[in-house]
């Protein structure tokens, strides 16, 4: 592995434009989190299935330990210490704040930014809709009706129903 | 009367502005929710090295040679050390207890030397600059293996052609224990009917999202070393590191920073936790180890791998009159250390069918080594195991003479009313409320009206089924677990409070944060008992050179001893405030109270002084204060239980299911937890630790297994191999609660960690053998899979 030629990438990281040379073989989860010291994301399958790495990179939540940091090249990344000093996911992390929709917080930067995508897509997604689209992003710790809970609560005030009631 | 009333002003549980029984939020929660949090692979210190470890690719192997040429001239390449060398920095260590007669175990090193014993047994570590480079060193590194022999399949490992694991053992029996109660050949020669019946509960793991890390640093210059470490218990790992290393106790410092989940898998100590401590020390510089999916599921402890052969004596009139298990676990080349891997079984042994009156009870259990990861405890320790064969039972015994589930669970489980009393096995029940809890669950289920849409189902070919398991739980122990067999894990936990100079309160407690809410419940404790609010308290844990000496946190223990530590300093500190603001005040300290944060009158709440005032006054101006007095801010107290060698809740599960009997797919219509875990600290994290430890349950009896060949290869190492819950599949689940506070405490509680994990196990399997029951299947083999539920109906073969 000697003289592994490094690859030249520009991007913008929650709003800052990163110029950076990396590995081809790095990661954008190691990348964020090693090389920017944006340690909010967090790897735990390595494999694309626990979503505990998810970033947004052009408005899309993805997997960061599936993407290769020299893919980001050009692309607008959003990891959740942006989302949340944005405000993008304050009242989701509310929310969860309030309903305790996370215990080791591990999967929780994650689960905040698949939440907020399917609330963009979706205005009044049902609790089985929500259970849906969070499947991609393992909790081993709350068992996940608190998170089901805590967006849909998130759901019903963004769209200022009174409807309030389990389905 | 006048005495009794002021006794009753200043109980915990009857504090005004009380915050016990108060669902408030948890104040560590908000960094984590920004991404701002610090788990241990977050830490990078400067010139960090990170090391990765070349693992045995072989169930069973001899080592002939390693050749590290080429990976020593790999780039970034910094040591590269093999067992032999490594025994020289850190002694071996035997995973033994001298209260389990007769356990025994083998040395077990940090690196392997001689040969290896499962799959995936660090045997070489390559230093490195960077994880990569490390790595890449690793794939350099020729190791000449001669393949040996394997002992898989725990049935055979008793076996006179098998290989014994290690020689010195002699066999591959390491630990066995049989107890025999009443008079079971009586009960059984004369009951109406025996059922037996084998049980199967199956080998999985935590899968800690966050899986193990480690950042180890020695500073030869203080003779310190310094352990970034994920775990639940940083003073038991402060004592193993330095003996082991041969250093100072006290000048090994272990740092806990935020716990990715741990669930008991990081209880225990590792073989290449301890190699990078090791290094460390060597290298006199950090190094890092993080664990990746792969090595976390081949060296993360695993548990539950148990086969148990059952029989239960029951009359016609539904009396249980005996209950007899086999059971046999296979633990993986080594009794874990320091725990021992005898624990779980002993669980089995102690409490399968503590819940009933019955008196007679036979347990036979034999624990065998195996070609496997090493098996320990994890969540609800033995307790889904013996709730599963419990309930099993009781349900066979129901079916068997035609008795509702919960009529045969009314006659049997013991009285409300007549403890104190013991298990079979002698085991102490201080206070249980198994009839109050399971009368609640019928309601809340509306039991007759289950029965009634299943009947309904049936008639139209929907196969429903309703579970229900009554469950206790072992929680709060003493030093009857560890300590007393030689292991040095503290029984007791401690709580330091300080009052600051602007009259807040810092917490330091020994018990530890995973994300149950540990702090926020001490910081409840903390506020209640000293009348402060909660936005002035500040809790810190997790490190050895900061907080009082302490076991950490494991059967569900940090709320119940780590909060009455806390009342009982908060209680302490209390009374030195209102002492030196009675001498500021020129009043007699009888008449003071503390509320809201000032020191107020007790007759009526009016203000004197504020708890800033008295920090000032106290810090600052010492000299307006008498020469012969000197203010005390600052109290530590220390609790563990000593009546009772440790707790008990109690509760029960039940539960609605549709299977699907052309996919075999289960499908929940309605979960309900009812539990007893005594006083209730803050609601909504009780209840968000039951849910939780549902899931845990019910992903392990019906989608987790460890998966292994005939060569004792390890099969399903990925999570996309690895089945674990996801949110689409599971349930909401309504929680109901009987409190029967300990009186052993004064804060009453419990503990509620573990409680959910170790009833959910049982309730599933008797939801879905109820549904199957009209087409004569059954399952008793986890996990209940699709598979195995159509097999069970003859739909496959």
């Amino acid at each position: 592995m000697d003289n592994i030629e490094q690859i030249k990438i520009n991007t913008v990281v929650n709003g800052e434009k990163v110029e950076a040379f990396v590995e081809p073989r790095l990661s954008l989860v190691d990348f964020l989190r090693n090389e920017l010291e944006l340690t909010g994301s967090h790897v735990g399958c390595e494999h694309g299935v626990c979503g505990a790495c998810s970033i947004q990179v052009d408005g899309s939540v993805v997997r960061g330990c599936l993407m290769l940091a020299s893919q980001a090249d050009g692309a607008d990344v959003i990891s959740i210490e942006g989302a949340s000093d944005a405000g993008i996911v304050a009242d989701l992390q509310k929310a969860f704040h309030e309903r305790n929709a996370l215990q080791c917080g591990f999967c929780t930067p994650g689960m905040l930014l698949t939440s907020s995508e399917l609330l963009d897509q979706k205005k009044n997604p049902t609790r089985a809709e929500i259970r849906e689209y969070l499947s991609g992003n393992y909790c081993r710790c709350t068992g996940y009706e608190a998170i089901i809970d805590a967006v849909e609560t998130v759901a019903i005030d963004r769209a200022g129903s009174s409807h309030n009631g389990k389905s | 009367m006048a005495n009794l009333k002021e006794m009753m002003q200043d109980h915990i549980l009857d504090r005004p502005n009380s915050y016990i029984g108060k669902s408030v939020p948890r104040p560590n929660a908000k960094r984590l929710l920004a991404g701002r949090g610090t788990f241990t692979d977050d830490i990078n210190l400067p010139r960090q090295s990170h090391v990765a470890f070349l693992r045995s690719p072989y169930a069973h192997a001899e080592i002939v040679k390693i050749d590290v040429t080429s990976a020593e001239a790999s780039p970034g390449v910094i040591k590269i050390m093999t067992g032999q060398e490594m025994a020289k920095i850190c002694t071996p260590w035997v995973g033994v207890l001298s209260h389990l007669e007769g356990i025994k175990s083998a040395p077990q090193h940090a690196l392997a030397i001689g040969k290896a014993c499962w799959q995936g047994e660090p045997v070489v570590a390559v230093v490195a600059k960077t994880r990569s480079q490390a790595e890449d060193a690793i794939d350099l590194i020729q190791v000449e293996w001669n393949e040996l022999d394997v002992v898989v399949d725990m049935e055979r490992a008793l076996d006179s052609d098998i290989p014994v694991i290690h020689d010195e053992l002699g066999d591959n029996l390491t630990w066995q224990r049989n107890v025999d109660c009443g008079d079971v050949d009586a009960a059984f020669k004369n009951a109406d009917h025996v059922i037996e019946e084998t049980y199967i509960s199956n080998r999985h793991t935590g899968v800690c999202l966050e899986t193990r890390v480690i950042v180890a640093d020695y500073n030869p210059g203080e003779e310190q070393l310094t352990v970034y470490l994920s775990t639940q218990c940083p003073h038991m790992m402060q004592n193993l590191f330095a003996k082991h290393l041969g250093l100072e106790e006290h000048k090994v410092r272990i740092i806990c920073k935020d716990v990715g989940g741990s669930f008991g898998v990081k209880v225990h100590s590792y073989p290449d936790e301890y190699a990078t401590a090791a290094l460390a020390y060597c290298l006199k510089r950090p190094v890092k180890f993080t664990a990746d999916r792969l090595e976390s599921f081949t060296s993360d402890i695993h548990a539950r791998d148990h086969r148990i052969n059952t029989k239960i004596a029951v009359s016609n009139e539904g009396e249980i009159q005996a209950f007899e298990i086999d059971d046999l676990t296979g633990i993986g080349p080594y009794s874990v250390y320091p725990r021992t891997s005898g624990i779980e079984v002993n669980q089995v042994v102690n409490l399968t069918g503590g819940q009933y009156k019955n008196r007679n009870y036979r347990a036979q259990a034999r624990v065998v080594l195996q070609n496997k990861s090493p098996m320990c405890q994890y969540r609800a320790v033995g307790h889904p195991v013996l709730t599963l064969i419990t309930e099993g039972m009781v349900d066979d015994a129901a079916r068997r003479i035609g008795m509702d589930p919960l009529e045969i669970r009314r006659k049997n489980l013991i009285p409300d009313d007549s403890y104190p009393c013991t298990a079979p096995t002698g085991l102490p029940f201080e206070k249980l409320s198994h009839h109050a809890c399971l009368e609640k669950l019928a309601k809340m289920l509306d039991y007759d009206a289950l029965q009634k849409d299943k009947r309904e189902a049936r008639e139209n070919g929907i196969y429903r089924g309703i579970g229900v398991a009554t469950f206790i739980e072992v929680t709060n122990p003493g030093a009857t677990f560890y300590g007393i067999g030689g292991a040095a894990i503290s029984a007791q936990d401690g709580a330091t409070l300080r009052l600051d100079a602007k009259g807040n309160l810092i917490v330091e407690i020994s018990v530890t944060e995973q994300g149950q809410g540990a702090e926020a419940v001490v910081a409840q404790c903390a506020a209640t008992a000293m009348g402060i609010s909660l936005d002035k308290v500040r809790v810190i844990t997790g490190d050895t050179d900061v907080t009082p000496y302490g076991g950490g946190t494991w059967a569900s223990r940090a709320a119940a001893i780590g909060g009455e530590a806390t009342v009982q300093a908060g209680k302490a500190l209390k009374k030195n405030i209102i002492e030196v603001a009675g001498i500021m005040l020129q009043a007699d300290p009888a008449t003071l109270d503390i509320y809201n944060n000032n020191v107020v009158d007790k007759s009526n709440n009016t203000e004197r002084i504020s708890l800033e005032e008295v920090g000032r006054i106290c810090y600052y101006r010492p000299d307006t204060l008498p020469k012969d007095y000197q203010s005390e801010l600052v109290v530590t107290r220390h609790y563990v239980p000593k009546q009772f060698p440790f707790a008990f809740t109690n509760g029960v599960q039940g539960c609605y299911v549709e299977v699907d009997t052309n996919t075999g797919f289960v499908k929940f219509k309605k979960y309900v937890v009812v539990e007893d875990c005594g006083t209730v600290i803050n609601p909504q994290l009780v209840d968000e630790q039951i849910r939780g430890g549902v899931i845990q349950g019910l992903g392990g009896a019906l989608y987790e297994e460890c998966l292994y060949n005939s060569e004792g290869q390890f099969l399903n190492g990925t999570m996309a191999d690895y089945l674990v819950p996801m949110a689409v599949e599971m349930p909401d689940i309504e929680v109901g609660h009987v409190e029967t506070p300990t009186l052993e405490s004064e804060l009453g509680a419990k503990g509620a960690g573990e409680a959910g994990t170790g009833g959910a196990p049982a309730v599933i399997m008797n939801a879905i053998n109820d549904a199957l029951s009209p087409l004569g299947g059954k399952v008793t083999r986890q996990p209940f899979t699709p598979e195995r539920i159509l097999m069970a109906i003859g739909k496959i073969t």
